[in-house]
């Protein structure tokens, strides 16, 4: 029985958390720390004709103006340590800042001031005067969807048996086009960074997803060995993909600091934050369901348009999952993308899934109507068995049993199919629901772990905490292995001085370090029983790591708990206070053989005012399967965060953009809403737990991504129950259902 | 199925506390005893944590001023204003910029990082602070303003190792992912607690004429709209709040799927096909 | 935020004094709009003159109705037994608006002095009359969703975003000014706030220096009937897409007397006489709600993005008089 894995855990990081002890990137101080703030453009395209800092640099306190003029160049140096880049894909193309007088977007940076103080730095900041050349721009992807074009990375979309022919004898046929505002992600902690230099050593304190993503952009920005550049990030107030990639600010702010011999602090503001990272494209999906009147579905042909930069390419591949989700024989599904005039979009919580799901979760329910079947039975009579890309099994896939068990739950068999025929008092009430899905991913990880004969161990891994509570599961995992208590086990995450570990993104945290902590445990295990073994009276003697565990201090057989030595003597008989093992844990090659990915069934119920065009989500349920679940607790949080940006973007979030000028016209959050606490009523979830030894060794899939993906397509849904009005354009704010 | 979400089942204890709280029998009343039982544990077992965060934070500290080191020249402070304020119990002399918040003055000033900046524009939540026992956001309140006043910080509500009961509540019922909205939810809750007392109204309070008592999930929803939590905690906020608020816990909204329950569904399914 | 002097006013006189002998002076209550616009170099005060150590926070029974301090807060306004009791339109308006954190700082005299929430007007890269005047207005041809449908003009296209004001002018009240040469003056709330015409940099009536001390409300016949409705495009801390004031006085089942002003939709809170005139001596029903509706949306003149406020407004006008008339 395990005694912490999958029982519900209080975050071990809460104190630091509630007492505001916990220090995240632009709270860290530094003797000397002087001001950056930066200064963005007004043009969306073109040149820089003039810069004027003169005034800002006689204001008071300015340190220095950093331009495009006297800015050095940020690029990718010779770097001993680096390989050439293999492919294009290696290549980076990210936006740097003050390299050039280009102009790639609007509100792009043109100038840092640096100055002793943030006041002096933040008006000094306004005395900057730029002229341009501006040229003809391109920021609506409506107006350019024409050019779009398969990504140059990655497979060429194929085709999979003859689409078009089985759409032109299906029985009945559904096509409609979905439309997705470019959101933001608006994490509430903004982007910052601290950088001090010692001599050619850089330690910077940063806002990131992945320590050492940013030690390696940053060793080849400054053509220094990745040994020199130590990144740390303890904590993270949220990044949810805007800190996948390192963004413009940390070279910028670690040049600042080189050239001024001092630590420098750079923090975005929250309208910076509109274009100081990327964002979740603007997308056009057109798709087209054929299906027999019994509701097999026989072709599916599903197109997604979205943009890119002008200078890098972003694929958010939103139809990927189309291809995995039903069982269909006929199908075509291609994202393109097409270059516009704006940042380049990054991924932003459960990419492409929840903006590919929302249309074709759409579809199904409008296909469901045109075949006058049950909205879930139709999800059930096309149910994927084995995946219908490859043909290779599931590892596991227990969504049968969320949809069954979420639909009785939720009371599902008493939801009329008749939009508008459900009310409480004067509001319509309607149900909706949508299929979630999400890839089990596993990366390479290491963790290392020493223990100590006191039984403290202290655990490290150089991932990211920036919600799901990464700290408090490694502890469990650490703990469950280790056989002592939680409380001593201290784990460490955030820093370039602990193992490397992946990015924190992708849901695949606890598959990669879990395995490599639950690894590193068993090493240790594994130590401690070669040494005991080297006693010829060790009871142990016969036994293989597989028969051992450790508990309170005793190393013993699983099979027979009164056969045991006891680790602090074997310690001692060693001369060793403590034992430290590293270990690094790999995707297993038997995933191959299997498709391995986590789904879901998502349930809501939408209360709509008839007259003002008011939704209201009132009730949510989260059916998951997606392995085992190690803390309930904070993956019920999980869970909660996928339901609360489902209502954010199905009702809410949009980023405007005035096309005249390319510019973002509500870079701020009274303008770009996100759901406030009154936004978000009941949300239960239940975890159907698979028993997968496939995917890793610890059973897990992720589910940070997975508990939204199905929310938006959800509630339009429900809003159609509601009201017998098709919204085909998210958010759907009130003037939609007038 | 085994774990119904009904009304009398709270969160579960870990392991320690479910120990711990066998020994205390006579702390397992719900209400305010239990809360600084929770409370008590909770602080105690900071312990690694803390030694963590102070490690981090020398890390730079030692860093001496390198030679050609760029400063400005003379940088004299402008428009002073000289404010003597009372913060978390202690009293502090500030010489400031008249442009300084109250929010840059904790921050960058008095070393109280605990209180965010999240928007600096009035429109997150994530830095309020109570200012004379009264909740108000310190990125819009000009620290010169402040003289006189008493402000509290995050890092001012536990009593010593003892969280207060919010604090602690927050804990137990998950009321953050990130964390960083949350000290000024926690100063947000705490000055609410003090406007329900006082009887204060809300925008959904049914009849604005009438007195007001307890507090309803929904009013504490809505009074706790001003702070933005894009984690999404809300419902795990509300539920710490209300605890706080009436000593009313909130029942548990997950549950695991027991194998009976799924041998059922799976049997009823194949019976399904066969007919 | 450019370099400002900071002076802390003790008295009110002193205050008016100090703001009218500098034209790039101004005044500071609550902060929670000033400062905001400070940080983005819209508002470019070079001295703040901060009013909150005055004595102008009271509440008092006054002439068979009430006078609010310019300086009480409005989480106190709003919670005011007199207020509660009398004058519940107001105690709804105000915690309608805005966060409990803001209505803790805010001021009834700064909550009138609010500026709009226009994002061009945020935007020192946009053309803005408001914010300097000649440049054009940007929200004109460009994203206008959240703005005017009532009295704009081709310079500006704003709405004023307050709720409290709604309330007050729909309630008779009045504004309390005094002028730096001591002299006090009294506007209408209707009056105080001024349409965009020629001057959109102009938001209301107050001359220079001119400091509000009062808002004060006569004796009002509404408390049984009226009802503030805020419609927004989430369930809290958002600005109004339409928002409705309406009271009732109602004789039996007959409206006497009727107020429906709406926010959200105009320059300055818009009243409707004219849906007021189609009320009186009505029977409070839905048909003659509707009527009413009717009316008082008859002259709006949308913009590209903004016609559903058209359609808004009047369903916002019917819910709010039938919640006015306890109907729903």
């Amino acid at each position: 029985m395990p005694r912490y894995i999958g029982k519900e855990m209080s975050r071990v990081d809460g104190v630091a958390k509630v007492t505001g002890r916990a220090k995240y990137a632009a709270e860290f101080r530094a003797p000397n720390l002087a001001y950056g703030f930066i200064v963005t453009g007004a043009v969306a395209k073109g040149t820089i004709k003039s810069i004027d800092t003169q005034e800002a640099e006689r204001a008071p306190g300015v340190v220095r103006v950093f331009t495009h003029l006297n800015t050095p160049k940020l690029g990718p140096k010779a770097n001993t340590e680096l390989a050439p880049p293999q492919n294009a894909r290696q290549q980076d193309k990210s936006f740097r800042a003050l390299q050039s007088d280009k102009i790639y977007f609007n509100a792009q940076p043109v100038a840092l001031v640096v100055a002793e103080t943030y006041e002096q730095a933040r008006y000094a900041s306004r005395l900057v005067k730029v002229t341009y050349n501006a040229e003809k721009h391109s920021t609506d992807t409506e107006a350019v969807r024409g050019n779009a074009k398969a990504p140059t990375q990655g497979r060429p979309p194929q085709a999979r048996g003859n689409p078009d022919e089985a759409m032109k004898s299906a029985a009945v046929k559904v096509e409609a086009e979905y439309r997705i505002a470019i959101e933001h992600h608006n994490p509430m902690e903004p982007h910052a960074a601290v950088a001090a230099w010692e001599g050619d050593k850089l330690t910077i304190f940063d806002k990131t997803q992945e320590v050492y993503g940013v030690r390696r952009h940053l060793a080849s920005t400054f053509g220094v060995p990745e040994a020199n550049v130590s990144v740390v990030s303890p904590y993270v107030g949220g990044a949810f993909g805007s800190s996948l990639r390192p963004n413009y600010y940390p070279a910028l702010t670690a040049m600042a600091a080189r050239e001024l011999r001092r630590p420098v602090k750079v923090v975005y503001t929250r309208t910076q934050m509109f274009t100081g990272h990327g964002h979740r494209p603007y997308t056009i999906q057109k798709i087209a369901l054929g299906a027999e009147a019994s509701g097999k579905l026989t072709a599916m042909i599903h197109t997604a348009v979205h943009n890119t930069s002008s200078f890098e390419e972003f694929n958010d591949n939103t139809t990927g999952f189309t291809r995995q989700v039903y069982a269909c024989p006929n199908l075509y599904a291609p994202t393109l993308i097409v270059p516009t005039d704006l940042p380049t979009p990054t991924w932003m919580r459960a990419p492409g899934a929840v903006s590919g799901m929302f249309a074709l979760e759409c579809a199904m329910d409008e296909l469901a109507y045109a075949l006058k079947i049950d909205p879930l039975e139709l999800r059930l009579i096309n149910y994927a068995e084995k995946d219908p890309e490859s043909g290779r099994p599931f590892s596991s896939k227990a969504l049968r049993e969320c949809y069954r068990l979420g639909s009785e739950k939720f009371g599902w068999k008493n939801r009329k199919m008749e939009p508008r025929s459900m009310r409480d008092g004067r509001l319509l009430v309607g149900w909706g629901t949508a299929t979630g899905v999400w890839g089990a991913f596993q990366s390479p990880a290491t963790a290392k772990i020493t223990y100590r004969s006191d039984g403290t161990a202290h655990v490290t891994s150089a991932t990211s905490d920036i919600g799901p509570g990464t700290y408090t599961v490694m502890t469990m995992i650490a703990a469950e292995y280790l056989g002592n208590r939680p409380e001593q086990v201290k784990f460490e995450l955030g820093d370039t001085n602990f193992p490397r570990a992946p990015a924190q993104g992708g849901s695949q945290t606890t598959s990669s370090v879990g395995s490599a902590v639950h690894g590193a445990a068993l090493a240790v295990t594994n130590k401690l029983l070669t040494l005991a073994n080297q006693d010829a009276s060790s009871p142990l003697k016969s036994a293989a790591v597989a028969d051992v565990e450790m508990l309170d201090g005793r190393l013993r057989l699983k099979s027979d708990p009164s056969k045991f030595v006891s680790i602090p003597e074997v310690m001692r008989r060693n001369n060793l206070n403590e034992v430290t093992e590293t270990f690094e844990s790999r995707p297993s090659p038997e995933r191959q053989k299997y498709a391995t990915m986590a789904h879901g069934a998502q349930f809501v119920e939408v209360k709509v005012d008839p007259d003002l065009g008011t939704v209201r989500v009132t009730r949510a349920i989260e059916v998951t399967a997606c392995g085992k679940i190690i803390n309930p607790k904070a993956s019920h949080s999980q869970e909660i965060g996928g339901v609360v940006w489902g209502i954010g973007m199905a009702l809410q979030e949009a980023t405007e953009i005035d096309h005249r000028y390319g510019r973002i016209m509500n870079p701020n959050l009274q303008h770009y809403h996100v759901p406030v606490n009154a936004d978000v009523h009941e949300v239960e979830t239940m975890f159907v737990e698979e028993d997968d030894k496939v995917v890793n060794p610890l059973g897990v899939k992720g589910m940070g991504e997975l508990g939204m993906v199905g929310i938006p397509a959800a509630i339009a849904n429900a809003v159609f129950h509601a009201t017998g009005k098709r919204v085909r354009e998210l958010p759907i704010t009130p003037d939609k259902l007038l | 199925m085994k774990d119904e979400l009904d009304e009398t089942s709270g969160p579960d204890l870990s392991d320690d506390e479910e120990a711990l709280l066998k020994e205390m029998p006579t702390l397992t009343d719900v209400g305010q005893a239990r809360r600084t039982f929770l409370g008590q544990t909770l602080a105690s077992s900071l312990g690694a944590f803390a030694l963590m965060l102070l490690e981090k934070e020398q890390a730079l500290a030692a860093l001496a001023t390198s030679p050609g080191a760029v400063f400005a020249p003379a940088p004299a402070l402008e428009n002073p204003v000289s404010v003597v304020l009372k913060v978390n119990g202690a009293t502090k002399t500030l010489e400031v910029d008249s442009r300084m918040v109250l929010l840059d003055a904790l921050r960058e000033r008095l070393e109280l990082t605990g209180t965010k900046k999240g928007c600096d524009q009035g429109q997150c939540g994530a830095c309020t602070v109570l200012v004379d026992g009264r909740r108000v956001l310190s990125c819009l309140t000009l620290a010169a303003t402040v003289e006189g006043k008493e402000v509290t910080t995050v890092e001012g509500l536990a009593k010593g190792d003892e969280l207060h009961p919010v604090q602690a509540a927050f804990i137990k019922y998950d009321g953050f992912q990130c964390g960083y909205c949350t000290p000024g939810q926690i100063c947000s809750a705490v000055g609410l607690l003090e406007e329900a007392r006082r009887g204060e109204v809300s925008h959904v309070t049914e009849d604005v004429t009438a007195p007001v008592k307890q507090l309803s999930d929904d009013e504490i929803r809505e009074r706790m709209s001003g702070n933005i939590c894009r984690c999404g905690a809300y419902p795990k906020i509300v539920a710490a709040i209300q605890e706080a608020h009436s000593g009313r816990e909130s029942a548990r909204t997950w549950c695991f799927v027991d194998e009976d329950e799924l041998a059922r569904v799976r049997k009823e399914w194949e019976a399904d096909e066969t007919v | 935020m450019r370099p400002f002097k900071y002076v802390r006013a003790s008295d009110a006189a002193a205050a008016a004094r100090a703001v009218a002998a500098n034209p790039r002076a101004k005044f500071l209550a609550g902060g929670t709009n000033i400062l905001d616009l400070m940080k983005e170099d819209v508002e470019r005060p070079n001295e703040l003159i901060d009013l909150t150590r005055l004595k102008l926070a009271e509440i008092k029974a006054a002439g068979g109705g009430v006078s609010i301090g310019a300086l009480a807060k409005n989480t106190d306004t709003a919670n005011h037994p007199l207020i509660r009791k009398n004058y519940p339109l107001l105690t709804q308006a105000i915690v309608a608006g805005a966060s409990g954190q803001l209505r803790n700082m805010a001021t009834n005299g700064g909550n009138l002095m609010q500026r709009t929430r226009c994002q061009y007007f945020y935007d020192t890269a946009m053309p803005c009359n408001k914010r300097e005047p000649g440049t054009g207005c940007g929200a004109l041809e460009g994203l206008n969703r959240i703005h005017a449908i009532f009295g704009w003009s081709d310079k500006c296209v704003a709405t004023y975003p307050g709720d409290m004001a709604n309330a007050l002018y729909a309630l008779d009240a009045v504004v309390r000014v005094r002028g730096a040469n001591g002299k006090e003056r009294t506007i209408p709330v209707g009056e105080f706030h001024r349409l965009p015409g020629d001057t959109p940099e102009r938001d209301n009536n107050l001359a220079h220096g001119e400091l509000i001390t009062a808002i004060e409300l006569p004796k009002s016949s509404f408390a049984k009937n009226s009802y503030y409705l805020k419609v927004r495009d989430r369930a809290s801390y958002a600005f109004a897409l339409v928002a409705v004031a309406a009271a009732l006085e109602l004789d039996g089942n007959n409206v006497r007397a009727a107020r429906v002003v709406l926010g959200g939709v105009a320059h300055k809170p818009w009243r409707s006489q004219e849906a007021e005139a189609a009320l009186a001596g009505k029977p409070a029903s839905e048909e003659s709600f509707r009527r009413a509706a009717d009316a008082a949306l008859a002259g709006a003149k949308p913009l590209a993005h903004n016609a559903y406020k058209v359609e808004l407004g009047k369903r916002a006008v019917v819910r709010a008089l039938m919640r006015a008339a306890h109907l729903v």
